[in-house]
């Protein structure tokens, strides 16, 4: 008796921080259905019909989302393909080979995880390079930013992987770059899925370069235009909530489809049996 | 094998170029910046020494109550999030129906983009018309309402209630998988022996889970001491002048206002926080995979 008044005490308590926990999100969705008038006061009451399913399209209009959209997945896609690309191969050959300077090299990039990054100075690089204000340098500055989480990460992995497929490649005539492409890259696929869920996540979300970095409206990312919008339209909860909404919804497909290896990625290092 | 032939150097450079380019150097420029009078008013740079480090430490500015106000934050919240993480994650250990579920909308803040949560809680802990008053009033505990965000007594204590909500879920998914990492057997002995549920806690859950706090602290340090998104959206580090003002805010502040040496000099200090921290963070992920 004791123990099953236990458990449903257990579970009303997790019920209870769930809906806590959706209580924003289910904000967010109602309000961006409703009229501007009565999202003013962004309640939890349920949308009245007809749902207001213009706002979306009003904001796509207004607040240039269809160009911060483009923008996004630009930095984004981008910045995965170089992040995935760099990282595997270094993390490779310095799992592989283990000299005294590939261990430095490792500790060395692995120490930018915890780094922070020094923004007033990196305007002051990115401009030497003429990188300040361009999609490229999004693009490679992302990159950066995520490759030393991204090495950790495939570098444990591969310590992993036994040497003997190599060999095998090796036997058969392989040179460096095919073997790593045709033997290694293949069986790194689990780690390399979570490194391009995780850098995904983090780019879609990244928020203080572009705010440094970018200077014309046009080329800024989702996060920032959503943010101008907040400035623009205070009054307009129903727009906001619908940019927000907008700009989530990547964020949460790709969480929904890629929850495995977001839990895994962000719980590696952290926990080790 | 010839393991430089087969596994050769140059496969590290993209990946070491990009991170040197645009990581270290802007860190080590940053610090020679920093005795230098760089600003946006002249083209010339002057070295000045030390003033910018003696500004930043002298009790006439208010860059110590920044300082202070970061140290708190990171604190308190890494506290707090460890702790209520740790409860979740036992919470979740446990037999629950649709323990999945809640799992997964336990982390789901931490996947969202922190600048949109801070937008959402500006809503929320609105003092007027915000969905947390006007609850507080219809339940009847309108005396607990008050000006979250917009009074100086308060503003601190919301934002970092905030962002204990946004990161608790996921301390709690490290704090998971590191309980379901100890191995059953200890359990059933202990049960053998008779022990409760507090005794099966107190001396081999939270021993055994130890390393995995001790991750999780840094994680949190790490992103406190770095705190930017959050403090940005929900106050700017108002009220007032220093309220919630955290480092990374106020650089970014002296990066608006051309004062470079001043913004230079303050996440200078942040990297010497870091480095610190940071060694010690490389030192447990890292236990035992280089040192062999």
């Amino acid at each position: 008796m004791k123990k099953r008044l236990y458990t449903i005490l257990r579970n009303s308590i997790a019920w209870l921080i769930s809906i806590i926990s959706l209580v924003p999100l289910f904000l967010i969705i109602f309000n961006s259905l409703k009229t501007s008038i009565s999202a003013s006061d962004m309640n939890l009451s349920f949308p009245q019909f007809p749902l207001q399913f213009s706002n979306f399209a009003l904001v796509i209009e207004k607040g240039k989302l269809f160009q911060s959209f483009i923008n996004s997945s630009i930095y984004t896609v981008g910045s995965v393909v170089v992040c995935c690309l760099f990282s595997s191969m270094a993390a490779y050959v310095l799992s592989r080979n283990r000299t005294k300077l590939s261990k430095v090299i490792y500790l060395f990039i692995v120490l930018g995880i915890t780094m922070p990054m020094n923004y007033v100075a990196l305007v002051k690089v990115m401009m030497m390079l003429h990188l300040n204000n361009t999609r490229l340098g999004i693009v490679l500055l992302y990159a950066a930013m995520q490759i030393p989480f991204s090495v950790f990460l495939l570098y444990s992995f591969i310590s992993k992987i036994p040497t003997e497929l190599d060999e095998a490649g090796i036997i058969d005539g392989c040179k460096p770059i095919r073997l790593f492409i045709s033997i290694v890259f293949p069986l790194l696929k689990p780690a390399v899925a979570t490194v391009i869920v995780l850098t995904f996540l983090n780019n879609w979300n990244e928020f203080v370069s572009p705010l440094y970095f970018l200077s014309s409206s046009t080329k800024w990312p989702m996060t920032l235009s959503v943010y101008n919008f907040f400035g623009m339209y205070f009054k307009d909860w129903n727009l906001i909530c619908a940019d927000i909404v907008m700009t989530s919804i990547p964020v949460i497909l790709i969480y929904l489809l890629g929850q495995k290896h977001i839990v895994s990625g962000m719980t590696a290092g952290a926990v080790k049996g | 094998m010839n393991k430089k032939k087969v596994y050769p150097i140059y496969f590290v450079f993209g990946a070491l170029l990009l991170y040197i380019v645009l990581f270290v150097i802007p860190s080590l420029i940053g610090i020679a910046y920093s005795f230098t009078d760089w600003s946006s008013y002249s083209d010339k740079l002057n070295f000045v020494g030390l003033d910018n480090f003696k500004l930043v430490f002298s009790s006439d500015e208010n860059y110590m109550a920044i300082i202070k106000n970061t140290l708190k934050f990171t604190f308190i919240t890494t506290i707090l999030k460890n702790v209520l993480g740790l409860v979740l994650a036992l919470l979740l250990t446990k037999s629950i129906k649709f323990l999945n579920f809640h799992r997964g909308i336990m982390f789901m803040p931490s996947i969202l983009s922190t600048l949109i949560i801070g937008m959402i809680f500006k809503s929320i802990l609105d003092p007027s018309g915000g969905l947390l008053n006007t609850f507080l009033h219809s339940v009847g505990l309108g005396f607990l309402a008050g000006k979250w965000l917009v009074s100086s007594e308060l503003a601190f204590g919301s934002v970092m209630a905030v962002d204990i909500w946004r990161g608790t879920g996921y301390i709690m998914t490290i704090l998971i998988a590191g309980i379901l990492s100890i191995s059953t057997t200890y359990y059933e002995a202990a049960s053998i022996d008779g022990a409760n549920a507090y005794q099966k806690f107190r001396y081999i859950t939270f021993p055994l889970l130890l390393p995995t706090l001790a991750t999780t602290t840094v994680l949190n340090i790490i992103y406190g001491l770095k705190v930017f998104d959050m403090i940005y959206a929900l106050t700017n580090g108002g009220p007032g002048k220093t309220t919630t003002e955290v480092l990374y805010t106020a650089v970014f502040k002296k990066f608006a206002t051309g004062q470079y040496a001043v913004g230079t000099a303050l996440s200078t200090v942040m990297f010497l926080f870091m480095v610190v921290i940071g060694v010690f963070m490389i030192k447990i992920m890292t236990k035992d995979e280089v040192v062999e």
